[in-house]
């Protein structure tokens, strides 16, 4: 999101520059992970145009897959990105807005019988519902912690634990499946476009949220907020306005992902959809080396971190690592990216950063 | 301070809320039937029924329906239901059910352990023990009857159609539920030990977690590889779904004709229309429909009969997409 | 080494990147005195201190200690401590919910069994032979500041310790109790322990030290018997030149004459906060400052937070420019041109990990809207601008506020309100804490921005600052106005009688 300014530098600063940059951390991740893959098969970055079975042509492979499937964190790790910053806390009811957005969406659209032959509602209509609904549980998140200054965690518990079972209640415990046609195509492929659209869909929010960092304050205020509370009030901030703002805007963020979730089966499962994707926007926060005590933050950095826990994902599918194995190597990696992050590692690093970029000075000078 | 204590407070009726919506919108029968309670007569049976989540999934809402419509006062039960995603909850509730006096629990247990306690409590005071669904681990005095499905014979009347397919080889993806499940132990066991002893090939075993996302994922990694399958085994039909979504992605054909067997479980209606369709060959079912099964155990305590089988296994078909008829479809679809 | 010489330091080195923090430094502190260590903001005091505490590791030199044949190694705040060197820092670091016994020994006895009636009768013994009023089961919050502070120390002492730093130890005390802090001092320097004392305040070290080490530029200057150093040269040898006479800075700004001169600004009555003072009328004319006095905790930045709306307003009507005004939010005081520096910098001041320029633009981009956000192009210009202006001591725009020296933070967030051009500039503290040289810059701004006829309000615990600056002070006790001094009435004498009032002994608490 930052632009690069334009200064003639000496190869060593450039060399400083990049590795002080909090966006190093997901780019030294993914470097990690292409390089292994490019070593142990190089095949997995191979990409064939083919078609599918509808006629239309679509592009395949590994890279696709990270880019399709990962556009949903992607777009929640934008929102959670602001809500961290601003309230030095996290959502952890990104999962269940998701499955409350999706089923309001699919009411719309299928009415009250759950096999309708034609969608009751034009899909902008069912997306807006949706979009409202995930935004009052953003209200509500926001209202819990930015004005009754609850912790994050704990006032987000309360839709963690309810969300599904509104999100069912919503169509009566049923599961609407919306008649063929253009909605599937949010979560698929657009005929014609190789390309599945929630990757579209995603970049349209990167930009979005890239106009908005640039033409509002947003970044700013939010960081400001998050960074020293009182000192914002004492220069006009509102810093309840601000934190509850957050919440929305990541409650827009849950709508745009529910409807690609939606989308992918035209149907919902309350209970498995989005199923602990709320840890993963975390760790998309985390791993984009944004404090998750709140403060200055970093989108690109989130959204980079969101495509590396995808491609995470891809890698350990492709390599078939046993099912009951599969989350301890999750863990691992998780574990070394993590701590790879925290700042006594970083502290550290920095040390030998230092020392790196003092010795040839030293040479220099004798 | 004062502050917080509004929030919590505010917290708390939010979830008050919650619940007393759920229970409208879910358990109609079990609020009638607790305003019946102050006068129950003698005729009644009072029974306490411990379930899980009913919003778990598609199963467990049938299951739940099917349950409610037994258990109701036109059929001489005074029924109260319970739901809870822990076994915590779950006790809490028995412990309630058991002061209040239930004849019988039912119980279809969240964790198969810790429930040693809080039955031989129920027994002590005389109150019938039945468990539906779920098996736990305790002592088998404890409890009358279990009330199960099978999930192994059911993986092996998947395999044993399987077999009878009779194809030149077999190349099989196959997609597994949430590790450690009993759904997942019994059907995955029954597909791994027939394909050792016919030499099937089994490409990759791999979780998905129930979702159809995931096997989506494990699919089209598997086309990405090059690999060549004609058999996709997933242990239940939203895992199935993700599967073809990836061959269609692919333009490879499935089911009935297709390139690719197509297998899934439980027999949701949707599922069975696609077999029906024959974008799908085969459909195991796993039976939610308890009620009635509950129901013969009761009467005949009722009358004084002994149950004589502990574990009562119910029938459960499989579905092939040559056979299968609309009315399968509409009697059990779920 | 000589007999009744505690500590030594020699030829200390320590360089950080880009920096050498300390070249060649050399201090030396007897057994029982008192020795002030005196240098601005960057000179490295607080370098050498770490160095002597084991926070930071030296590059070169050696420490020697009485007791210790060869030169001591100290690696770590733990060694620090086990060869006799305690510190009390300016923040007080210990746990407010506990008693203060507990805070004395947490983390000092072995083992897990506490025999806690005898470390009670302990605590009590000590805290009664260092004349300390607090008791050894007294939850330490409800003691004062002052006591926390002695506390501390206490616990510092009963550490068996020889050297004894205290890091700015009073900044947050009021006069009474940074007498009573002194006598505990003394009492200390009479059992023989050395004291280096780090402090801003020039009076308080003639008061009390012995001896004074100054540096500058991370190099020593001297050290010097106080009474071989008259006052005019400690401040003259700390900023490496003669320094202008203080006293005369007020003169230097001409005084505003434009022909609205004298109609008020702001105009205040019976204005009230939720914040515990008492309702109080207030007023102010282009082009004036004025200031309010009073001991610390009487109400001087109740009032002025009243005014710029930081408490919750309760009461009381407003007006500016001789219209009524509501102002209940610091955003509506900003709209109507007034602008505020608040006391405590770290807490209300500056935003820590923003870098020097999104500080300068806050106010200002606050002011403008959500919508219209400060290109980046433009916040360099603006941050660059004000760097200059008032001589900020920064790498870059771009670093972080919180790792520039307190004088220079204070003036980042000077700057901040600078920028919205304020009608009425409110400066609480602005010199707390920071350096002699950036005191006066800060004081010849006042009265230059006066002079060109911005309205400004002043406080300072120092009333020679205010005497210097202001030209009326608005008096207060015991959260009340109390009186208002103007022209012949300015005198130290004056201020004092009026803060003390009738009854002295009320004055106290």
């Amino acid at each position: 999101m930052q632009k690069i300014e334009k200064k003639k530098a000496s190869p060593m600063e450039v060399m400083k520059k990049i590795l002080g940059r909090q966006i190093f951390i997901p780019i030294a991740a993914l470097l990690l992970l292409v390089l292994f893959n490019l070593i142990v098969d190089p095949s997995f970055f191979a990409v064939v145009m083919k078609t599918n079975s509808a006629g239309n042509p679509v592009l395949t492979g590994n890279l696709i897959t990270i880019l399709d499937n990962g556009s949903e964190l992607a777009i929640l790790a934008i929102g959670m990105t602001l809500v961290t910053a601003a309230a030095g806390g996290q959502d952890i009811s990104v999962g269940a807005g998701i499955a409350i957005s999706g089923s309001v969406m699919l009411r719309v659209l299928c009415g009250t019988n759950p096999k309708p032959e034609a969608i009751q509602a034009p899909i902008i209509v069912a997306f807006l519902v949706g979009c409202l609904a995930a935004m009052l549980c953003g209200a509500f998140n926001g209202a819990l912690v930015a004005y009754f200054k609850i912790q994050p965690m704990v006032a987000t518990l309360i839709l963690y634990t309810a969300g599904r079972s509104i999100a069912a209640w919503v169509n009566h415990n049923q599961l609407p499946i919306v008649p063929p046609g253009s909605f599937s195509y949010f979560g698929g492929v657009i005929p014609g476009i190789p390309i599945p659209t929630p990757f579209f869909i995603a970049i349209g929010c990167m930009i979005l949220i890239a106009l908005v960092l640039k033409f509002t304050t947003l970044g700013l205020y939010t960081q400001s907020v998050g960074i020293n509370e009182s000192s914002s009030r004492l220069n006009g901030l509102n810093p309840i306005l601000i934190k509850f703002l957050a919440f929305v805007i990541l409650g827009i963020c849950v709508a745009v992902a529910g409807l690609i979730k939606v989308s992918r089966f035209s149907t919902i499962n309350y209970s498995v959809i989005a199923k602990d994707i709320e840890m993963d926007a975390i760790l998309a926060v985390a791993l984009g080396g944004n404090a998750l005590s709140g403060g200055k933050f970093n989108i690109a950095a989130s959204i980079l971190g969101a495509y590396v826990i995808q491609f995470l994902t891809t890698t350990l599918y492709k390599f078939n690592v046993r099912s009951d194995a599969l989350p301890a190597y999750k863990a691992v990696v998780v574990i070394v990216l993590v701590v790879a992050s925290a700042p006594r590692v970083r502290e550290y690093l920095n040390g030998l950063k230092k020392k790196m970029i003092q010795n040839p000075s030293r040479k220099e000078v004798g | 301070m004062k502050k917080r204590v509004l929030a919590v407070l505010m917290a708390a009726t939010m979830l008050l809320g919650l619940t007393a919506c759920g229970g409208d919108g879910s358990t109609p029968a079990g609020g009638d039937v607790q305003g019946a309670d102050g006068g129950s007569s003698s005729g009644t049976i009072k029974v306490g029924i411990i379930n899980n989540d009913p919003n778990e999934s598609g199963y467990r809402t049938a299951n739940d329906k099917d349950l409610q419509a037994m258990f109701t006062a036109e059929n001489g039960y005074d029924a109260t239901f319970a739901y809870g995603k822990t076994n915590d909850e779950q006790i809490n509730a028995a412990q309630q059910m058991i002061q209040d006096g239930v004849d019988y629990l039912l119980l279809s247990a969240a964790d198969v352990s810790g429930w040693d306690t809080v039955l031989q409590d129920a027994n002590n005071q005389g109150i019938k023990v039945i468990l539906y669904d779920r098996t736990i681990d305790a002592d088998p005095s404890l409890y009358v009857a279990s009330i199960v499905s099978d999930m192994a014979k059911e993986g092996e009347t998947a395999a044993n159609w399987l077999k009878d397919q009779g194809l030149s080889e077999y190349n099989i993806i196959h997609i597994q539920g949430q590790m450690g499940s009993a759904a997942q132990v019994g059907r995955s066991g029954a597909l791994l030990d027939m394909a050792a002893a016919e030499g099937w090939n089994v490409l990759v075993s791999q979780t998905a977690d129930w979702n159809a996302e995931k096997a989506q994922q494990i699919v089209q990694s598997q086309i990405d590889a090059g690999k060549s399958f004609n058999v996709i085994y997933a242990e239940n039909d939203d895992m199935a779904k993700g599967a073809v979504a990836a061959l269609d992605a692919n333009g490879i054909t499935h089911g009935v004709n297709g390139d690719v067997i197509i297998m899934g479980f439980d027999t949701n209606k949707w599922a069975l229309e696609e077999l029906k369709a024959g974008n799908w060959n085969y459909d195991g079912q796993c039976n939610p429909l308890q009620a009635s099964y509950l129901n013969d155990v009761i009467q005949k305590l009722e009358k004084g009969e002994t149950i004589t089988e502990k574990t009562i296994v119910m029938d459960e078909k499989g579905f092939d997409a040559k056979t299968i008829t609309d009315d399968d479809v509409n009697t059990y679809g779920i | 080494m000589k007999e009744n010489i505690v500590l030594e330091m020699k030829n200390i080195h320590k360089g950080f990147p880009g920096v050498k923090a300390l070249q060649g430094v050399e201090f030396t502190l007897r057994e029982g005195e008192i020795h002030a260590l005196m240098g601005e903001n960057g000179a490295g005091k607080s370098t050498l201190i770490k160095v002597l505490t084991g926070v930071y590791e030296k590059d070169e030199g050696d420490i020697f200690l009485k007791g210790y044949d060869k030169a001591v190694s100290i690696r770590s705040p733990q060694d620090a401590q086990r060869v006799g060197i305690s510190t009390v820092y300016q923040e007080i670091t210990l746990c407010p919910n506990l008693s203060v016994a507990e805070n004395m020994y947490i983390g000092r006895t072995a083992g897990m069994g506490q025999n806690w009636k005898k470390i009670n009768a302990d605590a009590d013994k000590l805290l009664r032979s260092l004349d300390i009023p607090a008791s050894a089961t007294q939850q330490l919050a409800s003691c004062s500041i002052a006591v926390q502070q002695m506390v501390a120390i206490a616990r510092a002492v009963d550490m068996d310790c020889k050297v004894l730093i205290l890091d700015e130890p009073t900044s947050s005390l009021d006069e009474q109790e940074v007498e009573k802090l002194f006598g505990l001092m003394r009492n200390l320097k009479e059992k023989g322990v050395g004291i280096i004392f780090v402090t801003h305040f020039l009076d308080q070290v003639y008061e009390v030290c012995d001896r004074i080490t100054v540096l500058r530029d991370g190099k020593l200057v001297g050290a010097y018997d106080i009474k071989d150093l008259p006052r005019v040269q400690l401040v003259a040898k700390m900023l490496g030149k003669e320094l202008d006479d203080m006293s005369d800075i007020k003169s230097e700004g001409a005084v505003y004459s434009g022909e609205d001169a004298g109609t008020a600004v702001l105009e205040a009555e019976g204005l009230v906060s939720d914040a515990g003072i008492k309702p109080f009328d207030f007023y102010i004319n282009k082009g004036e400052v004025n200031g309010f006095t009073g001991l610390l905790g009487s109400g001087r930045s109740e009032c002025v937070r009243a005014i710029f709306g930081a408490d919750r307003v309760v009461g009381g009507k407003v007006k500016m420019h001789g219209k009524d005004v509501k102002i209940s939010k610091p955003i509506q005081a900003m709209k109507h041109g007034i602008a505020y520096l608040p006391e405590d910098r770290k807490l209300d001041g500056i935003v820590g990990d923003l870098s020097v320029r999104d500080n300068i633009i806050l106010a200002l981009q606050t002011l403008k809207g959500f919508f219209r956000p400060i290109s980046k192009a433009q916040a360099y210009k603006y941050a660059d601008e004000y760097i200059k202006l008032l001589d900020v001591k920064t790498a870059s725009a771009d670093t972080p506020i919180k790792s520039l020296s307190g004088g220079n933070q204070q003036k980042v967030i000077l700057a901040r309100w600078l920028l919205t051009h304020p009608d009425y500039l409110i400066l609480d503290e602005p010199t707390r804490g920071i350096d002699v040289g950036t005191k006066v810059d800060i004081q010849k701004l006042v009265l230059k921005l006066a002079g060109e006829g911005m309205s400004i309000t002043f406080i300072s615990s120092e009333t020679d600052e205010m005497l210097r600056t202001c030209s009326r002070l608005v008096v207060m006790r015991d959260r009340k106005v109390v009186g208002e001094l103007s022209g012949e009435q300015l005198t130290q004498n004056m201020i004092m009688n009026t803060i003390a009032g009738g009854n002295r002994d009320n004055a106290e608490n």
